[in-house]
């Protein structure tokens, strides 16, 4: 059994063993071993020592790829839409990765992970790589796993990685958060753009795909949610103070039929080259540290956890943390005691 | 607590059904002393069984309106006037054979035998669409049934067969209008006109997406299909049955009872509203349709489900769709007893259950029947446990007496009741699918699929809870006893199919051959109905995988909804 | 710190579509706290072998009613080894009969299902038998 990042053994002989293991991954990962790489993700969703040390090679070697977060509420046709859009970058012969995020069930942890139905196509093709990931239940940690992954798909030489969520909650924003561009997809059924707008979907779009277009109405979706994105614009400006972050772009797709699909990925294409080309004064320079700043702050907090939780400290969380439950003690002391106790040492 | 309840209700009040069930109940337990052997009783469609049922249950029922005489609208009691006094059914065994040869010998044997009706069951790559050459059919030739390839293994499965004086059954859907191109360009090359060839193509591609899983093209695609056939059947096929409206696959997918009237019955609606907005007259086609239902073990709702079925097709086609002839509106069907609730223990005890499954049809009032063979969930069946399976039927015809009235349970207060509330139980369903846009866009998001899945994960839990006794499964298990002998198909045939068909492509005439397919590419891109121009290709030698690609490359592929 | 929840491929190789036993399966397995990639119909033993290796599962279960079992589960097994998955185990279920059960079995296919199986057997079978993860 792999060993678990925070509260696992300390041992040095243990680390030892993960560190190897974590490298021999890393530099077969990078040699286009698939089966490492696979092996390497899980690691990675384990939160292991194996995976820490995998990252620790394989993270200056990212960077290169561009991550794109795909989001939408559920039967929006996210997962047909990516596989069109992996057929189209296979066209120029692009290598692809997808990572496919459901959630858990919070009751037992099990999951049912079924986007691959879409892509199964490409089963034969080494250079697209999908993987199925569950959300296991982490408070704000999907991003950590999720970062870490996307970095390992990176390093591993795929300059394409979509990440998909199902949009129903906390999940697409922190993915929005980490992606470099966010794709929202969209049903042009009645009342999804409603729904979208309360969702909070549209906050995080970069682009908008009004997808199934060849159904009726999609026209008339997409120009619907132009110029309310149009008046969504100038209200903010009205309000001076907080100007839109972001101004999405709509477009007409048919991930079924492929209609509209190579224009989506042009349009990501060019944002992507935006980016690249603005380098680090660029606005998009934003998701890089709102990137870096989500990843650094999960490990944190794992680690502060891990670390409270060590053997030698125990003792003490545990009567610090009774005493909270039974009133004596307030939280906001009772944390900072916790913390006082790690820095002392 | 009795005391109090009896007193309030005094005779000479008006009657409230549930009260009644109540006393009854309480009257019941006081007789008894005792607490029933459940809480509560229900059907598979979790209708509530009430302790009695009296007059009073059927009070509001009009006999005129509601059940009419046997051979009249609404056909609640049948659609003939006399029923099996007059015919008994078609006893019509489905079988499957692992070459067209093998198929032939087998009707020869059946016709000798005074059988008239024929039931082709084909292997997957023919119901796929595939060659038996391709890399997707390996394993699978002649596996589940007979493989036909092109115009050459049709015309040996109907070697020497009278085809204007039998009809034959084809259990064949996404690629039904290839097959049945095959079938008319057989009788056509031996002059028998097509206005004689009876039978039937299943082509019944909504329950495909539903629960069946043998699709190909997109729906849209494939609704044209179905609507071709109608339109070319109905000039110049009189006697076929262009449709075998099917909830079969769905019960046997887990659907309850009501779940398969509603699912059908929502099917049905669909191919109709198609075939008129082809500008099809309903008289003209509406005749040639017919259904297909499972038969499960709880006889009474089976019975209930098989006499609302007749009922609310009947008014539908009357009422909403405005059918005249009085064949427009009944539902004619076959039915199947319920391979799903064979079991590989104790593999007798299918036997009764398959008995009571039988006599649900026969009371229900099926056109034809079908029953299961006891080692069925374990192979194909073996020769002597097809022969009793066929016994089964022939014990219930002559011996039971349940033929010798039409409708014999009439009247009952409990199976009047369970009609009149499967057919509500279905028509709420029939709303949530009309409330989504009709059948094809409520299976476009998955509606039917979650409520067949969901039903099966029902059934699973209850059975692995002991909520539901399945005698040999989880009560009365007997000790394993040694595997009964099954019925081996032989491993060879699929070398032999693949030169066969190599023969074929090897020999054609190659000019004739390409301007066939472009006509079938052609028809397929425009409105032209597709059933000449596959004909044509038939004659040509065209393959059944070369014109299924050839309409895979028009019309792309139904890609799989995941509904887990 | 909690275990890694057991991943589970749930496959139907061939052409038949009756996915009933396979969708009952995955959602049972799921509440029985597995992670569960379901892959639907028709898969090539190619789709079977390339989900397994990428998904990283530690268990492949194959749902097969159509009567292809002899020629599809050990090209699936055969596949498998060729990527060095050897310590996935193999499980299969659906319509197979007897008296093909040993050669599957000697193939590389570890337990073989019948009809009337609990969902309970099958997760408490997998969770007696699935492989540790090895170290390297």
């Amino acid at each position: 059994m792999t060993e678990a990042a925070h509260g696992g053994p300390t041992e040095g002989g243990h680390d030892a063993a993960a560190v190897d293991r974590g490298r021999d991954l890393a530099e077969r990962t990078r040699a286009g071993e698939r089966r490492a790489l696979a092996r390497l993700l899980t690691e990675v969703e384990n939160r292991s020592r194996t995976a820490e040390a995998a990252l620790r090679i394989l993270y200056p070697l990212a960077g290169q790829a561009h991550l794109i977060g795909v989001t939408g509420a559920p039967g929006a046709g996210k997962s047909t839409l990516v596989a069109a859009l992996v057929g189209e970058a296979r066209k120029g012969s692009r290598a692809v990765a997808v990572l496919a995020i459901d959630p858990s069930s919070p009751i037992t942890g099990g999951a049912i992970l079924g986007d691959r139905v879409r892509m199964q196509a490409y089963a034969g093709d080494s250079d697209v790589f999908i993987r199925s990931m569950a959300s296991r239940g982490h408070v704000g940690g999907l991003a950590t796993s999720t970062v870490a992954a996307a970095a390992v798909l990176d390093a591993a030489g795929f300059p394409l990685v979509f990440i998909e969520t199902v949009g129903t909650g906390q999940s697409e924003v922190e993915v929005a958060a980490i992606a470099d561009t966010t794709l929202v997809v969209q049903a042009p059924e009645m009342g999804d753009e409603v729904q979208a707008i309360k969702a909070g979907l549209l906050e995080v779009a970069d682009i908008v795909v009004v997808n199934k277009a060849d159904r009726p109405g999609a026209d008339r979706a997409a120009s619907h949610l132009r110029s309310m994105l149009t008046v969504g614009a100038q209200h903010d400006r009205a309000m001076g103070d907080r100007p839109r972050p972001k101004r999405p772009e709509v477009l007409l797709a048919s991930g079924a039929s492929g209609q509209g699909v190579p224009e989506v990925l042009a349009s990501l294409d060019r944002r992507e080259a935006k980016r690249r080309a603005a380098g680090t004064s660029g606005e998009a320079d934003g998701a890089r540290l709102a990137r870096a700043e989500a990843q650094v702050w999960g490990i944190l907090a794992e680690r502060l956890r891990g670390r409270v939780r060590e053997p030698a400290r125990a003792a003490e969380t545990k009567v610090v943390l009774r005493a909270v439950a039974d009133h004596e003690l307030d939280p906001y002391a009772a944390a900072d005691r916790l913390l006082a106790a790690l820095t002392d040492r | 607590m009795s005391d109090q309840r009896e007193e309030q209700d005094q005779p000479g009040e008006p009657v409230e059904p549930g009260r009644e069930h109540r006393q009854a109940k309480t009257r019941a337990a006081v007789l008894r002393g005792q607490e029933e052997r459940r809480v509560v009783f229900r059907t598979s469609s979790a209708i509530d069984i009430a302790p009695l049922y009296t007059p009073a249950d059927t009070a509001s029922q009009d006999v005129d309106r509601d059940l009419g005489r046997p051979g009249e609208y609404p056909f609640t009691r049948g659609v003939q006037p006399s029923m099996y006094r007059g015919r008994l059914w078609t006893m019509r065994q489905y079988a499957g054979f692992s070459t067209a040869a093998d198929t032939n010998a087998r009707f020869r044997f059946l016709l000798d035998r005074g059988q008239t009706g024929l039931s082709v069951a084909f292997d997957l790559p023919t119901q796929m669409g595939y060659d038996p050459d391709s890399a997707k059919a390996a394993g699978e030739v002649g596996r589940v049934g007979v493989p036909v390839s092109s115009l050459e293994d049709m015309e040996t499965l109907l070697e020497g067969l009278p085809l204007g004086e039998i009809t034959t059954s084809m259990t064949i859907n996404a690629t039904a209008a290839i097959l049945l191109a095959y079938y008319v360009a057989v009788a056509d090359g031996r002059g028998v006109p097509r206005a004689r060839l009876g039978g039937t193509v299943q082509n019944d591609i909504l329950k495909e997406y539903i629960a069946r899983g043998t699709y190909i093209y997109p729906a849209e695609a494939s609704m044209r299909l179905v609507t071709d056939i109608f339109e070319f059947c109905a000039v110049e096929l009189p006697l076929w049955n262009t449709i075998s409206i099917s909830g079969y696959h769905m019960r046997e997918a887990g659907a309850t009872a009501a779940q398969e009237l509603a699912f059908t019955i929502a099917d049905g609606i669909e191919y109709v509203k198609a075939a008129q907005a082809r500008g099809l007259d309903v008289d003209l086609f509406a005749g040639r349709l017919s259904f297909f239902f499972a038969a499960w073990s709880e006889l009474f709702e089976e019975v209930a489900k098989f006499r609302a079925a007749r009922r609310m097709w009947a008014r539908l086609m009357r009422e909403r769709f405005g059918a005249v002839e009085p064949r427009s509106m009944m539902c004619r069907f076959h039915v199947q007893t319920a391979g799903s609730s064979l079991t590989a223990q104790s593999i007798d005890n299918n036997v009764v259950r398959t008995t009571v499954q039988a006599l649900s049809a026969v009371l229900g009032g099926a056109q034809s029947l079908h029953t299961n063979a006891r080692d069925e969930a374990l192979a194909l069946p073996s020769e002597a446990s097809a022969r009793l399976a066929l016994r089964t039927q022939q014990i219930l015809a002559h011996e039971s007496g349940v033929t010798d009235t039409p409708d014999p349970l009439a009247g009952s207060y409990y199976v009047e009741t369970l009609t009149d509330q499967l057919e509500a139980a279905a028509n709420e369903y029939l709303a949530e699918i009309e409330s989504l846009g009709g059948a094809l866009k409520a299976i476009g998001r998955g509606f039917q699929q979650r409520a067949i899945q969901d039903a099966a994960f029902r059934y699973q839990r209850e059975v692995e809870g002991h909520e539901r006794i399945v005698v040999g499964i989880n009560r009365y298990v007997d000790d394993p006893a040694a595997g009964p002998t099954l019925q081996r198909v032989d491993q060879g045939s699929e070398q032999g199919q693949i030169q066969r068909v190599r023969r074929v492509r090897a020999g054609r005439d190659h000019e004739r051959w390409m301007t066939a397919m472009e006509g079938v590419a052609r028809a397929a891109s425009s409105t032209e109905n597709l059933l000449p121009p596959l004909i044509e290709a038939a004659k040509a030698g065209a393959t059944l995988g070369e014109l299924s690609d050839q309409l895979r490359a028009c019309w792309g592929e139904h890609r799989e909804l995941l509904t887990v | 710190m909690s275990e890694r929840p057991i991943k589970v491929l749930i496959a139907k190789p061939g052409l038949d579509g009756h996915d009933r036993g396979a969708k009952v399966l995955a959602r049972g397995l799921r509440d029985e706290g597995f992670e569960v990639v379901y892959t639907g119909l028709r898969q090539t033993p190619e789709m079977v072998v390339s989900a397994a290796l990428q998904e990283d599962v530690d268990v492949v279960g194959l749902s097969i009613l159509s009567g292809a079992h002899m020629t599809l589960l050990p090209r699936i097994v055969e596949g498998l080894r060729a990527e060095g998955l050897d310590d996935v185990l193999v499980t299969a279920g659906g319509i197979i009969p007897d008296d093909d059960i040993p050669a599957l079995t000697d193939a590389g296919v570890s337990r073989i299902f019948g009809p009337g199986t609990t969902i309970r057997q099958v997760a408490d079978y997998i969770r007696e038998n699935v492989q540790p993860r090895s170290e390297g």
